[in-house]
């Protein structure tokens, strides 16, 4: 059995994580993990709430230890924790003071509460280089992530511990990130790019997390600067826009990442300049996790992470090497550099048409159709994409809805009980008919005529 | 409400259906209904959106860690009661 460790850094001293101002030490991560786990209740699998991201990783890693399987769906909407709870019955949550602040903490699961007080470690402080680092099997399943499946039903993406390590360990290879870095995120853990670039990439390379999850652009500021250098920024298109435009001054950082939609030049240019730090962005799926990254400022082209490639075979891209598995299709509009079937190099020409991606959250056009459908009074109705996708600028969906029982207000309601807010469809227009041809489908020209006629009974938000 | 409240009420009204491209009129938001989720029905894509504008309008930043930011953004009128007593110009 070949395993490999929970955490890379070298000694019970070395500083994992940052919790405002205060180090938190391996010795002490390591000693909460342990009581964590023992305390869990016996469920196998985990929906893991936590809003801090100490506590988060603390919690996944009790899970990895103690073998349970965390939990990743698109959303945690009312329908989406039915339908975990369906796939896996004796799923528990775990949330922490900072969730239940946010939003109540709540999801409809049993739920573990995070010991507010944990007794410190019992190891020796004098033996520093005795780390006693859990081991785990590579073969062990840590995570499931969900994707949107066509039918409505999410579908699975089991991520094994190997394959989880050697990505982020090459992530972290390129990006040039070890021991001495500070890695603040302002993307939530719960998706698969905060989970490998907050949470799994620092426990890896031997750097320190970031404990917050800073929203407004002054709050990222400020975590920023407390933090030592070198420091590392993990972020978004729309965070960064964000940033630029409302800071006139910008703490120094060491270097910038960004995923979850595609950054224009002008922002990746401005960015670096006024951070004075290279800017990466990292480019992956569900099924393989990340695949690729390029410094934007120098042109367009991906490279593939250290050992991976992309063979053409036919009109299918595959990716294999590395942390891959086994090959695995790609779904996107990707050109490959040079003649050859094999390349490390590429250009990214489109997302899947199916797919949207809206501020970093992902579902498809058929699972927001099947919701949508799925509303007793809706008779037909259909999602559309945003007509034009400015960079750096997040674009809503529009649907249109055949429901003549149902007020505007009374759809949205029933639609966010299933659907992420981010989709929720603005505008959202009623029509008495879908002009569906024979085959079922809607062209898409008379959908656009449909949306550029003024509809009277037209309505995007009804006040409360 | 003082009269420079409900003026100020009115103004961030017109300033959230601007700046979010909304489909209603200003005088549609009602002051006490919630902004986020059910009411408005505004997400966090939206709150940044609003933070930059107020920070540009107003001229002070909104901070998650010196005020609850549920609360400000709880409704239109703790909203404006924010502004009103953090806005420097």
């Amino acid at each position: 059995m070949s395993t490999l460790p929970l955490i890379a850094h070298r000694h019970l001293d070395a500083v994992m994580a940052w919790r405002g101002n205060a180090p938190v030490s391996v010795r002490q991560f390591l000693g909460e993990v342990e009581h964590v786990a023992g305390q869990l209740p016996p469920g196998r699998h985990v929906l893991n709430l936590c809003g801090d991201r100490y506590r988060f990783t603390v919690a996944l890693a009790a899970c990895i230890v103690s073998g349970r399987i965390s939990l990743l769906p698109s959303t945690h909407t009312p329908e989406m924790v039915r339908q975990m709870q369906r796939i896996a019955p004796d799923a528990f949550c775990i949330v922490d003071q900072a969730a239940v602040d946010k939003d109540g903490g709540g999801v409809d699961l049993p739920t573990f509460r995070y010991p507010e007080s944990i007794p410190p470690s019992a190891a020796d402080p004098a033996d520093v280089s005795n780390i006693n680092c859990p081991e785990i099997d590579c073969e062990q399943v840590v995570a499931q992530v969900f994707t949107s499946g066509s039918t409505g039903v999410p579908l699975p993406h089991v991520k094994r511990w190997g394959s989880l390590v050697r990505s982020v360990r090459a992530e972290a290879e390129r990006l040039g990130i070890g021991a001495e870095h500070a890695i603040l995120g302002t993307v939530p853990p719960q998706h698969m790019y905060g989970l490998e670039s907050t949470v799994l990439m620092p426990l890896q390379s031997g750097a320190a997390l970031h404990a917050g999850h800073p929203f407004y652009p002054a709050d990222i500021c400020a975590a920023l600067a407390n933090l030592p250098r070198p420091r590392v920024l993990v972020t978004t298109p729309y965070h960064l826009r964000a940033l630029l435009a409302d800071q006139t001054t910008l703490p120094a950082v060491d270097q910038l990442l960004s995923a979850t939609a595609p950054l224009s030049q002008d922002l990746a240019n401005e960015a670096e300049a006024r951070f004075g730090a290279p800017l990466h962005e990292i480019y992956g799926c569900t099924e393989t996790g990340q695949l690729a990254s390029r410094r934007t400022t120098a042109g367009p082209e991906w490279r593939t992470l250290p050992n991976v490639r992309l063979r053409r075979d036919g009109q299918t891209i595959w990716a294999e090497g590395g942390h891959i598995e086994s090959p695995t299709g790609l779904t996107d509009v990707i050109e490959l550099s040079g003649d050859g079937p094999v390349s490390t190099t590429f250009l990214l020409h489109g997302r899947h048409a199916d797919l949207v991606n809206i501020a970093g959250k992902r579902t498809s056009l058929a699972y927001l159709n099947q919701q949508l459908n799925a509303i007793p009074g809706v008779q037909d109705g259909v999602f559309l994409l945003p007509r034009e996708d400015s960079p750096d600028r997040i674009g809503r969906l529009t649907a249109l809805v055949v429901a003549p029982g149902l007020s505007p207000a009374e759809l949205t309601q029933a639609l966010r009980e299933r659907i992420d807010p981010v989709f929720l469809p603005r505008p959202l227009l009623f029509v008495d008919a879908l002009p569906r041809n024979a085959t079922g489908k809607l062209p898409s020209q008379i959908t656009q005529d449909l949306l550029a006629t003024p509809q009277p009974q037209a309505s995007t938000r009804v006040p409360a | 409400m003082p009269e420079a409240n409900l003026e100020l009420q009115n103004e961030v009204a017109r300033l959230i259906v601007s700046a979010l491209n909304l489909d209603i009129s200003p005088e549609e938001i009602q002051a006490d209904a919630p902004l986020y989720g059910e009411g408005l029905g505004l997400d966090s894509i939206d709150i940044l959106e609003v933070a930059l504008v107020v920070s540009k309008h107003f001229g002070f930043q909104l901070r998650a860690d010196n005020a609850d930011n549920v609360s400000i953004f709880s409704s239109l009128a703790s909203l404006t009661r924010h502004i009103a007593a953090n806005r420097t110009k």
